[in-house]
């Protein structure tokens, strides 16, 4: 029912909006016209305004059972044909994890957004902790890949779940947002830009498939999984198979399959299969990763952060400078896949590297195992709080001592 | 790949000439247990399919995970398989954004009353547009013959091996109190009147739910002293009351019977259309 779906309809301009809000709205302006979810602070806020504004723009809302029920509804409407997501918290991702694994095995593009608390167990709600890190690449059964984005202000919340949709629809793997308690309620100046800019920005849902001569694809051409093409020595991930269009196969599995859909218990299928939904993204880690980085040229102690904590890490590396000392800040805007060669790269320019994250340590043990010339890996874990800029300021002095 | 088209002429009676229609890989195989009432299920499927001219695009199938999985390869259409017991909130998803596709759901009873017996009550509730067809055949099959939630009291299963201790669960009347609209039982000795169920169930606008009881001979026959699955069929068959004969009997003369027939038909606003009222209702707001 494509004639009830409608642009964003946003006006263009400066507004304060709380974390969960700004996610909504960057999950609007990326065309998601469909969400699902379960209420479970502290996310109650993204199916909150999702219930309001999706129908406004022609979306589909509704309010599921259960966190399962949920994802389950959001990998139907995927291959419905309608962008998706879903957001959740703490014990509610744990549920979804089992659906993440199918998704990542059917490639399905959707998004979940975890607005995270601290755990284990139902936890506390309204203090942040980074505890879901590792659950979200290795929680469901089986192996397989996801993109997870770690924004740090409403603004970006904003902008990269645009790059969420799109990171989705053009690898089809779960991907997930990474925000916080305390990121999810904080209020902050969000710009929205025109239409035809944030157009520009969207990678839209297709819905027929081209070959290189820009012909349309045949059903019978047409690969509803990704392939590994031997000439080219690349990945084809070809376009979302629809349920309402001619492309869906005839048999889509849940079990082992091959790229044409065909389920089978060969280990030469099981082995393609697994090869492909995890090379896919891997081998295009480069293409994948997005990373920032602040002063590193001359450091020669270096913090590598994702998320709030590096908000303050990025005041306590300037207060390191200003006082002479060559401190630098690295940011892993992508947590998934892990940006193993461009850590790889800052090892070699600095002497050691801190670790800030606000939890006992997740993503120092992928750290450590990138870093190749002995470069020493210190963690600074700070549970259920955030760092003090003081803190690390006096890290990065004690490091340089 | 061009397909074969399903069995070109209907079978003069349901249960004489009944071949699996096998359509995806020619007539070449099925995977079924000898005697088993899934195959027939599939057959009478194709049927109604094939009789009704339906849509694949408007109807796909979305089968769960049990002994049945393997029935796309007689069922035509556009089969979707999804995790043991998530075929309803999957279907959601469809129906919610292609309120025109009514989607089928296969699932069978450790499905649909064990692992996903939440999101059948609310989609019972939600009367949302979709067909469930729940094959019941009293025991998890796929696994080796365990106890299920619908395995009769008293019965044996390969975890019950000293009798099924707890009360089976009704589903028709789990239905009826969780809301469906449409609501049906029959068993594969009724496969005339499944068939018309089915027709009027594709056709309903809202939740339609058909408890379908099957034989499973080498596990729930081969447990319980029935030796060849037309005496598993029988004790089914012996076992079924029609809705109207059942009026008069007391709960205790109904005990471990199946009571066939449609048990429900009021329809109310379905889920999906009411979801495009919104919409336009909260455009008009807005400007």
């Amino acid at each position: 029912m494509s004639e009830y779906i409608y642009e964003y309809d946003m006006p263009p301009g400066r507004y304060v909006w709380m974390g969960n809000t700004a996610m909504v709205e960057g999950a609007l302006a990326a065309g998601c016209r469909f969400f699902a979810g379960y209420p479970i602070t502290p996310q109650n806020e993204v199916p909150e305004r999702m219930s309001q504004r999706l129908p406004q723009v022609g979306g589909r809302f509704i309010q599921m059972e259960d966190e399962i029920g949920s994802i389950s509804a959001v990998v139907g409407a995927a291959l419905g044909g309608l962008k998706a997501m879903t957001s959740t918290s703490g014990p509610g991702f744990s549920l979804m994890q089992e659906t993440m694994s199918w998704a990542a095995a059917i490639e399905v593009p959707i998004v979940v957004g975890e607005v995270q608390r601290t755990g284990p167990g139902a936890g506390i709600v309204s203090l942040p902790h980074h505890s879901d890190i590792i659950q979200a690449h290795y929680g469901g059964n089986g192996e397989y890949q996801v993109i997870a984005f770690a924004p740090a202000t409403s603004q970006e919340l904003f902008d990269l779940t645009i790059e969420a949709f799109n990171a989705a629809e053009t690898w089809r793997t779960p991907t997930i947002i990474f925000s916080d308690s305390w990121l999810g309620h904080i209020h902050e100046e969000v710009k929205v830009p025109p239409l035809d800019e944030l157009k520009k920005r969207v990678i839209p849902r297709k819905k027929v498939a081209y070959d290189a001569e820009g012909k349309p694809l045949k059903r019978q051409q047409y690969l509803p999984f990704t392939m590994y093409d031997k000439k080219a020595g690349e990945y084809k991930i070809s376009i979302t198979p629809n349920i309402t269009t001619e492309y869906f196969p005839e048999w889509l599995p849940a079990v082992t399959h091959t790229p044409q859909s065909i389920p089978n218990e060969f280990q030469e299928s099981s082995e393609i299969m697994v090869t492909n939904i995890n090379n896919k993204i891997l081998a295009n880690e480069e293409k994948i990763v997005k990373i920032d980085e602040y002063f590193t040229d001359d450091a020669d102690v270096a913090l590598v952060c994702y998320g709030l904590p590096y908000r303050t890490a990025l005041r306590s590396v300037k207060m390191a400078r200003a006082d002479g000392m060559k401190a630098g800040l690295f940011r892993l805007i992508t947590v998934w896949p892990f940006a193993k060669k461009a850590v790889r790269e800052l090892s070699q320019k600095v002497k050691k590297i801190l670790v800030p994250e606000i939890n006992i340590g997740q993503i120092v043990i992928w750290v450590e195992a990138a870093v190749e010339d002995g470069t020493e890996v210190k963690p600074i874990p700070a549970i259920s709080r955030l760092h003090e800029p003081k803190e690390l300021y006096n890290e990065i002095k004690e490091a340089l001592n | 790949m061009s397909l074969p088209p399903y069995t070109p002429e209907r079978p003069r009676h349901p249960y004489e000439d009944m071949p699996y229609t096998g359509r995806k890989f020619g007539q070449a195989f099925h995977l079924f247990c000898r005697g088993c009432g899934y195959g027939a299920i599939g057959q009478l499927l194709c049927r109604v399919f094939k009789e009704e001219r339906l849509d694949e695009k408007k109807h796909p199938f979305i089968v769960g995970v049990g002994c049945y999985s393997i029935i796309p390869l007689i069922l035509p259409g556009r089969i979707w398989m999804t995790l043991h017991g998530r075929t309803l909130p999957v279907a959601t998803g469809i129906k919610l954004a292609n309120p025109d596709v009514t989607p089928i759901c296969l699932a069978g009873d450790g499905d649909n009353l064990s692992i996903g017996t939440n999101h059948f009550v609310h989609a019972c509730r939600r009367n949302i547009g979709i067909v469930l067809i729940m094959l019941h055949n009293n025991i998890y099959g796929m696994t080796g013959g365990q106890a299920a939630p619908t395995t009769p009291h008293g019965m044996n299963a390969t975890t019950a091996p000293y009798g099924f201790l707890e009360t089976e669960f009704d589903a028709v009347s789990l239905a009826i109190s969780a809301g469906a609209t449409y609501v049906a039982r029959w068993t594969t000795a009724h496969p005339r009147q499944f068939m018309k169920s089915v027709k009027k169930a594709i056709k309903w606008k809202g939740f339609a739910f058909i408890d379908m009881v099957s034989q499973c001979p080498t596990y729930f026959g081969r447990k319980n002293d029935m030796a060849q699955p037309v005496d598993v069929f029988n004790w089914i068959k012996g076992n079924s009351i029609p809705i109207n004969k059942a009026e008069g009997l007391s709960p205790e003369e109904l005990q471990g019977k199946f009571i066939v027939g449609e048990f429900k038909e009021s329809p109310r606003e379905e889920l999906s259309e009411k979801y495009i009222e919104l919409i336009k209702r909260a455009r008009e707001k807005k400007k």
